[in-house]
């Protein structure tokens, strides 16, 4: 005769070390199967989108930085400012093109280097925290001499960026380059060499190729269903369609497959770094944009690709020297909503594996 | 035994090496006298076990705060995932109107003595949200008692670190013993 067995509702979060900020999943277990997953968000909503509507132009490129994704600072000010430029049809000149993508895939870099020390330590790894968190130091301190912020730093402005580079910066950040490029070779021998790691990774939290469309995921975790779409290269912003590098994509969709591509995603940022800094053309970092700049009615999206995905912002203008409204398509959202395809079936010591490999960030996903 | 005069006690927490040098210049080798209070708040200051509060940014750089550069792990502050172990909260970054219960509830499960630190301007009032805004707290001090504030958007770890020093300096100066115990 069968055991009769009950399903057990079990609350993660909101306050737990492992959701990265403050999430609450309740999950539905049938022993230690998971039968459904249902996140439960709203825990950091900032009302950002409401606080920009009053707020001038310039002085939301710091909303932005802090009420977005803060983990990825200046690729929120990208998303936003794009739309303003389009709106207001400012021109960008060269050097603050490139500039701006130099800083951007910084950005990629010191936002993954948080994920993988985050989820390393979600895992037991907790040599990978350590590590990643030294390289990120030496990031932090690279943005701190050109924009005066580690984490926040309001840098790019409507037309251009704020400031240009103090003396000696791009040698300092192309010596980083090509040590960082060892260091990401020592990341692969802690980890994928590791067969408690794998054992852990490799094949669990399988999201298919048609849910992952489905879901709308987007960013390093629908390449690693195969589905082969980048913001950088299907819509070239910035200097990116001037620059070569790859866009890894993997077919297998799980925790395994998330992981490669964001370690090689570090490599192709290395990569871009360095085609950008020897490119780096001279001339004027800003066009002439009035500080309390005015659009002219009109709206436009933007789309860019922020570390953890596609990030649109939606503006409208009426005229005004504020927007009159701004919606913003955050990348950890729809992220966060197809976590469910993918840990439906697991055990339950595989929810941590699986949503530290999502990678969500709370403020990008509850705005 | 030299007979030369004993080095000053040091406020700061000593060095085991320090402490040692003390305990020999001492005629008779091994006996210090001080008070059970003094010994107490010594102790309980030297070990601060916070419970992480991240709720947003300032938690990254709280999260920094512990990595290799900064190592908070040397002033013997060891992160605690859970509030039945911390002596103290590091409430780090904004907390909405939802997530203020929730505050308020780990606060409550936390053992006496406790302490708050709020880590951050939104923490602190609300910071950069604090006007048109119609779901952050302002201030979670309206929620659970402060003891510490780090000022910054974010602040450095290195403000952390500040602040936990002067967390130590109030536990160090405080009638443990003789205190008014809640009911
Ligand atoms: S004080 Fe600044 S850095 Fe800290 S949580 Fe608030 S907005 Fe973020």
């Amino acid at each position: 005769m069968a055991l009769r067995t009950e399903e057990l509702m079990l609350n993660m979060g909101p306050q737990h070390p492992s959701t990265h900020g403050v999430l609450r999943l309740v999950v539905t277990l049938d022993g230690e199967n998971i039968v459904d997953v249902v996140p439960d968000i709203g825990y950091l909503h900032s009302s950002v989108e409401k606080m920009m509507e009053y707020r001038t132009y310039l002085q939301n490129v710091a909303l932005a930085d802090r009420g977005m994704d803060y983990l990825t600072a200046l690729a929120n000010e990208e998303g936003y400012l794009l739309a303003v430029e389009r709106v207001g049809r400012i021109e960008v000149p060269p050097r603050a093109r490139y500039l701006r993508t130099i800083m951007l895939e910084l950005q990629r870099l010191s936002s993954h280097l948080v994920w993988l020390g985050t989820w390393g330590i979600d895992l037991g790894a907790t040599t990978v925290f350590l590590y990643c968190f030294r390289e990120r130091e030496r990031i932090l301190d690279l943005f701190e001499q050109a924009t005066g912020g580690r984490l926040h730093h309001v840098y790019f402005r409507p037309g251009g960026v704020y400031e240009d580079l103090p003396d000696g910066w791009t040698d300092r950040v192309l010596a980083f380059c090509d040590e960082f490029l060892g260091r990401v070779d020592e990341y692969h021998e802690l980890l994928t060499g590791n067969p408690i790691f794998l054992a852990r990774v490799q094949g669990v939290g399988v999201l298919p190729r048609d849910r992952a469309i489905a879901m709308g995921a987007c960013g390093p975790v629908a390449r690693a269903s195969g589905v082969d779409f980048d913001v950088r290269k299907a819509f070239p912003y910035e200097a990116y369609g001037e620059l070569a590098f790859d866009v890894p994509v993997f077919q297998e969709g799980d925790c395994f497959a998330r992981y490669r591509v964001r370690m090689e995603e570090m490599r192709q940022s290395v990569r871009i770094i360095q085609q950008a800094i020897a490119k780096l053309p001279d001339g004027e970092i800003r066009s002439k944009v009035q500080v309390n700049v005015k659009l002219p009615r009109g709206e436009a999206y933007a789309r860019t690709e922020s570390p953890r995905g596609d990030l649109g912002v939606y503006l409208v203008s009426e005229g005004e020297d504020a927007p009159y409204r701004v919606k913003i398509r955050a990348p950890s959202f729809s992220n966060l909503f197809a976590l469910t395809e993918m840990m439906r079936g697991w055990k339950v010591a595989d929810v941590i594996a699986i949503l530290g490999s999502v990678d969500i960030v709370l403020s990008d996903v509850d705005r | 035994m030299s007979a030369q005069a004993p080095p000053p006690i040091p406020t700061r927490i000593a060095p085991i090496q320090t402490a040692v040098d003390i305990l020999d210049s001492l005629p008779g080798g091994s006996v210090v006298l001080s008070k059970v209070e003094y010994l107490l708040n010594w102790s309980r200051a030297a070990s601060l076990w916070p419970l992480t509060f991240g709720l947003a940014c300032c938690a990254i750089e709280m999260m920094a705060a512990w990595a290799g550069r900064f190592d908070l792990d040397r002033m013997g502050v060891i992160p605690r995932a859970t509030p039945r172990q911390a002596d103290c909260m590091i409430v780090a970054g904004r907390c909405t109107i939802k997530m203020a219960p929730i505050v308020r509830r780990l606060w409550e499960q936390m053992p006496e003595p406790k302490y708050v630190i709020s880590m951050g301007s939104c923490a602190t009032c609300g910071g950069p949200f604090y006007y048109d805004n119609y779901s952050i707290l302002k201030g979670i001090d309206q929620v659970v008692p402060v003891d510490v504030y780090v000022p910054g958007c974010p602040p450095r770890p290195e403000a952390l670190i500040e602040g936990l020093l002067k967390l130590q300096e109030k536990i160090k100066a405080e009638p443990f013993l003789r205190r008014a115990v809640p009911a």
